[in-house]
């Protein structure tokens, strides 16, 4: 079975009644909660406005909750470094330097966290070569492609060896067939590490084809509607998503997702 | 070069060496504005001649260009002077302005209570207050090079202050979701971030400074150095001395367009893997 199965017994993600309203009353997340076990890949689904990636920058502390706790392996979020514990963020963009080679992109955390050089090399070296990107290490990031820029922020994001791996969007802005690519490495990259996911799309069938489990929300306000398991083995081919299964579980989530959108125009009429 | 067709005859792959002369967009960048310098000249030249103006009125091109050559201590000595002011005053001003860009980025503060004198000392005329410095201070190379300083500072403060902060939203989280000091996103971010808007002051400014530096003598007339290339002017200007008078003001222009070049090609060389503004329409 999954891997989620194997290792549930830790906590990775704790969402505890965790709500966000902003100071103009806007309700971007009523309270939700949300377990994500340790080796878990997990994707957030929704319209825009639902606030999944409201969520996703709260578990990674670039925004404060207006209520609730949010534990990564029991600790606050920012005391997550003493567990010996990583995390680290892939933003919908590459936003890569545009000065800097490819390797010293990669090499950013690294020299912000003052890691001798020499290191500091070697496991860029590596970052670079899981991505498929090793010769590709002096060029700027303006020779290379959007997909590929998106490796380079993939490589930046795994260098400094995380344990929980945060993405937002990170293929949104790529061609299906370069984003379907870059999903099965994800999830190879991820297969071979003991690396906890927790992916934003709105995209249903990268949701399916990617996790052990998908998160689906709904907008205005934004929420969890449904928790959704896709109870399929890994590693998954490209066969799995033209099978009987894949479609049955989008269809399945693609119905989640159109019950939210009525009950949402339901809440306006009231 | 890619944009031109290679002569039909010949095959594609030997495009660079085939292509003629005066069809690179290269050579062409020099050839047609100095064809345009010719003519004009020419018709300058040929309409003084025909006319018979006197030379007190306009000199002709050939005229000036004797005396440059005849003058040539003089003048070049009195360029030497403006041209020395003006670079103590570039430098100065691309000190002191990116100095004050830092102080202003790393507080709003500071920024909003010291931006409206920067301001100030671009609307105020450096003609008006220039008779007030060379009072104030005794040595006058001192006094030009502050006249042409705060001509060309602002720029820089307004440019970098600008570039400082222009950074990349998704870098910066990136930057503080790393805990990345204020050295760091200073010397890591902000700065490569500020280099094009850096270099666009730097070309504005280094024209003020000479600006800056000729008005300056100007307004120190006899009064001041008394050796600059205003000076010469001024002096020309009282003799009836027209062609020295043209001649100086071509030393100017020419000094003005070489300092801007020289502003491009630092541009070019600091930017120019990088930045789109650098990169060759192809």
């Amino acid at each position: 079975m999954s891997p989620a199965h194997a290792l549930a017994a830790t906590p990775a993600v704790e969402v505890l009644s965790v709500e966000k309203t902003y100071p103009n009353g806007t309700q971007a997340l009523l309270p939700v909660n949300l377990t994500v076990a340790e080796g878990e890949f997990i994707t957030l689904l929704g319209p825009s406005g639902c606030g999944k990636s409201t969520l996703l920058k709260m578990v990674a502390g670039l925004l404060a909750p207006s209520d609730g706790r949010l534990l990564l392996w029991r600790k606050p979020v920012d005391e997550v470094e003493s567990s010996g514990h990583r995390l680290s963020f892939v933003f919908q963009e590459a936003t890569l330097m545009p000065w800097a080679r490819v390797q010293a992109n990669v090499r950013l955390p690294l020299d912000l966290a003052g890691v001798p050089r020499a290191e500091a090399d070697a496991r860029v070296r590596d970052a670079l070569a899981m991505v498929g990107l090793a010769k590709f290490a002096d060029n700027l990031p303006r020779e290379l492609s959007g997909g590929m820029q998106m490796r380079v922020s993939i490589a930046r994001g795994l260098v400094t060896q995380p344990t929980l791996l945060l993405m937002d969007e990170p293929f949104g802005a790529l061609d299906e067939i370069t984003r379907n690519r870059l999903d099965s490495d994800l999830l190879q990259l991820w297969q071979g590490k003991k690396l906890t996911v927790i992916f934003v799309t709105h995209s249903i069938h990268e949701a399916v084809y990617l996790s052990n489990r998908v998160v689906v929300m709904a907008a205005r306000p934004g929420r969890i509607v449904e928790q959704v398991a896709i109870d399929e083995p890994y590693p998954r081919t490209a066969d799995f998503r033209v099978s009987t299964a894949f479609s049955h579980y989008a269809r399945q989530l693609q119905d989640c997702l159109l019950r939210a959108s009525g009950s949402d125009v339901e809440g306006a009429l009231a | 070069m890619s944009s031109v067709l290679p002569a039909p005859s010949k095959p594609a792959s030997s495009a660079p060496a085939s292509v003629p002369l005066l069809a690179r967009p290269e050579v062409q960048r020099v050839f047609y504005p100095a064809l345009v310098a010719i003519v004009l000249l020419g018709l300058w030249q040929g309409l003084v001649v025909y006319f018979k103006v006197p030379v007190f009125l306009v000199p002709s091109p050939l005229r000036v260009a004797q005396v440059l050559v005849s003058d040539a201590p003089l003048l070049f000595g009195a360029l030497y002077t403006t041209l020395k002011i003006t670079l103590f005053a570039f430098v100065t001003a691309t000190v002191l302005g990116v100095l004050v860009a830092f102080a202003f980025v790393q507080s709003r503060a500071v920024e909003t209570a010291f931006f409206p004198y920067a301001v100030l000392l671009q609307v105020t005329p450096v003609v008006a207050i220039a008779p007030l410095i060379i009072i104030w201070v005794k040595n006058p190379t001192a006094s030009l090079v502050i006249c042409a300083t705060l001509v060309a500072l602002f720029p820089i403060i307004a440019n970098t202050t600008l570039g400082l902060r222009s950074i990349n939203p998704g870098l910066q989280a990136y930057f503080r979701m790393n805990r990345a000091s204020r050295l760091q996103t200073l010397v890591r971010l902000r700065i490569p971030s500020a280099l094009p808007y850096f270099f666009g002051g730097l070309r504005i400014s280094s024209g003020l400074a000479l600006i800056g530096a000729v008005v300056a003598e100007f307004v120190a007339g006899t009064g001041g150095t008394g050796t600059g290339l205003a000076y010469q002017i001024l002096q020309a200007g009282y003799q009836l001395n027209i062609p020295r008078m043209f001649a100086a003001l071509v030393l100017i222009t020419v000094t003005g367009v070489l300092l801007f070049a020289l502003m491009a090609v630092l541009s070019k060389w600091a930017l120019g893997s990088w930045h789109e503004s650098e990169q060759s329409n192809d």
